[in-house]
């Protein structure tokens, strides 16, 4: 096994008397899948926002990317990519203006920023429309690239937040698709969904309830576990473990 | 039964973007109905047109037996409206929020509190809080009491569950068919394939246009092949082998297995799990299955891709 590429050991936040994340353990392994859920308000977007170097955590030990949340989120910041679905490209801008504009932001040279535009606009298969603005672009070529841009800058570890919301069946699993592609070259992985099939795909996955971790585990040692045989069944179990039907 | 919402050959524009084309359909009254579609689909735009915020630009359309355009004053009387946006003032509360649009449609919350009580009491010992500081399932739920408090006839939801966590989702469909008994026609438009099974009726739709409508069960005899579902230990792997294969139609993942149809006509599961086999896949089943809505709607898009490219 590989460095891991994350590493928490009872990491906290709290908010007042209000303890949104509740002593966090996690182990991420260089170029492992892994996937995190909850319910809303179950705090997975305080735990990002800490694990990116946005949020400073009130108490616990952290290390990302090689980098300590407390001492280096600076370098945390520039050793990770981030996408999310509502907001990561600029609509208004041209494909090639907002490789170049995401590239600059990641600190890569004037050099390093040609080279890689005309590699991306190969790969990808967007010379014709390298000059067209963002928005009248069909949504899955905007996603390739809105991933593609988040990793320009050849970070340890991605992280997706709800990257498939919204979109249609075939672009979701294309998606997924690049996700694969991307962890057999060695990237790390993590990354939120709503979509229950998705979890399945995942290495290893993390549940949180009510700020906890309520299960860690591989998605076929979880359904094992809880006697159920989808992703869906586990998740409901766990949500609302209060409420039978 | 009688129509509460009727659409005949709507089309809307916006500059060069054809957002609306030729959309027929009606929804009878006391029916469930869902328009299922991803982003830019044209579901928003046609809520929209129904609402009364947006004229078509081509056809006609009716609610409650009233012209969306010349009636629109009787038609939002009438009518519930949850935008797929966040819309409720977040500066007020909970209670402030409900009492506000209540008095807005000439009401009071109490008149009318029997058919929110399910919901809004779930919400009520947050009364006094923010709207902009509830969660996202908190926030949903007042939304739903909000458009309901003026008890509407016809009820619009534009996706209300976008965002939603899997739990959270079922609650809401559950709340909508305690709803649909007490005789509440439902407009509700959601890119979760889950959800069409919960409705009476579904439309797809693509890309401006209606791909099918019909029942849940009656659109996936839209599918006409034969279905498989392939499992093995290596899935990845096994999607990479079977894209490649020339005689595989369509290799789409669904969970902990593939979904996979083949170009020759009578070939049987048994044929294919030997071929997997000589691929060296072990631990590997192939069965026949139904196909469900989310594979229709596949299907459809690709067959329409298909006619588009050729």
């Amino acid at each position: 096994m590989s460095e891991p590429v994350i590493h928490t050991d009872k990491l906290t936040k709290r908010f007042g008397d209000f303890i949104a994340v509740d002593a966090l353990s996690l182990t991420i392994s260089g170029g492992e899948i892994f996937g995190f859920l909850g319910a809303n308000g179950a705090g997975k977007t305080t735990a990002i926002r800490m694990l990116t170097g946005l949020l400073a955590p009130t108490s616990g030990k952290a290390t990302v990317a090689g980098f300590d949340l407390y001492t280096g989120a600076e370098g945390v910041k520039r050793n990770i990519g981030y996408m999310s679905q509502r907001f990561s490209l600029y609509d208004d801008l041209t494909v090639r203006e907002n490789i170049r504009f995401f590239a600059g932001i990641y600190g890569l040279t004037n050099q390093a920023i040609k080279e890689k535009s005309r590699q991306l606009l190969d790969s990808l298969k967007l010379v014709a429309v390298a000059d067209t603005r963002l928005a009248s672009l069909p949504l899955g070529w905007k996603q390739k690239l809105a991933f593609s841009v988040a990793i320009l800058h050849e970070p340890k570890i991605v992280f997706l937040d709800e990257p498939t919301g919204g979109v249609d069946p075939v672009t979701r699993r294309r998606f997924w698709d690049m996700i694969y592609e991307a962890s057999e070259r060695g990237l790390t992985i993590f990354v939120t969904t709503h979509y229950m099939d998705e979890a399945e795909y995942c290495d290893s996955l993390c549940i949180m309830v009510d700020g906890k971790v309520a299960a860690l585990d591989r998605p076929d040692a979880m359904k094992r576990h809880f006697g159920v045989e989808s992703m869906n069944e586990v998740f409901i179990q766990l949500a609302r473990p209060n409420q039978t039907e | 039964m009688k129509d509460a919402v009727l659409i005949a050959s709507v089309g809307k524009r916006f500059g060069a973007v054809q957002a609306l084309q030729e959309v027929n359909l009606s929804v009878g009254e006391g029916e469930l109905f869902g328009f299922i579609g991803a982003d830019g689909a044209g579901k928003t735009t046609l809520f929209r047109i129904l609402v009364t915020l947006l004229l078509p630009d081509e056809g006609r359309a009716e609610v409650l037996g009233l012209d969306v355009v010349r009636s629109y004053r009787d038609i939002r009387k009438r009518i519930g409206y949850m935008p797929g946006k966040f819309s409720l003032y977040p500066d007020l509360s909970v209670e402030e929020n409900l009492r506000f649009f209540a008095s807005v449609f000439g009401t009071t919350v109490e008149k009318n509190y029997e058919l929110i009580r399910d919901i809004y009491s779930q919400l009520e010992p947050f009364k006094t809080r923010r709207a902009g500081k509830l969660s996202g399932g908190m926030k949903q739920k007042l939304a739903l009491s909000c458009a309901l408090v003026h008890r509407p006839e016809v009820l619009f939801l534009d996706e209300p569950t976008t965002g939603v966590d899997a739990v959270s989702r079922k609650e809401f469909w559950q709340m909508l068919g305690r709803l649909r008994e007490q005789g509440m026609t439902i407009l509700v438009s959601t890119p979760y394939m889950d959800e069409a099974v919960l409705c009476d009726r579904i439309a797809f739709m693509q890309e401006g246009r209606m791909l099918a409508l019909d029942t849940p069960t009656g659109i996936t005899t839209l599918f006409r092949k034969p279905l498989f579902a392939i499992r093995a230990r290596e899935t990845w792997r096994l999607l990479c082998v079977l894209r490649v294969s020339p005689h595989a139609a369509s290799v789409y993942a669904f969970g902990i297995a593939l979904h996979y149809t083949d170009n020759r006509p009578s070939i049987r599961a048994d044929e294919l799990l030997a071929a997997l086999q000589a691929d060296g896949f072990t631990d590997v089943s192939v069965s026949v299955i139904q196909p469900g809505i989310e594979d229709t709607f596949i299907a459809l898009m690709e067959e329409k891709q298909g006619a588009a490219d050729e």
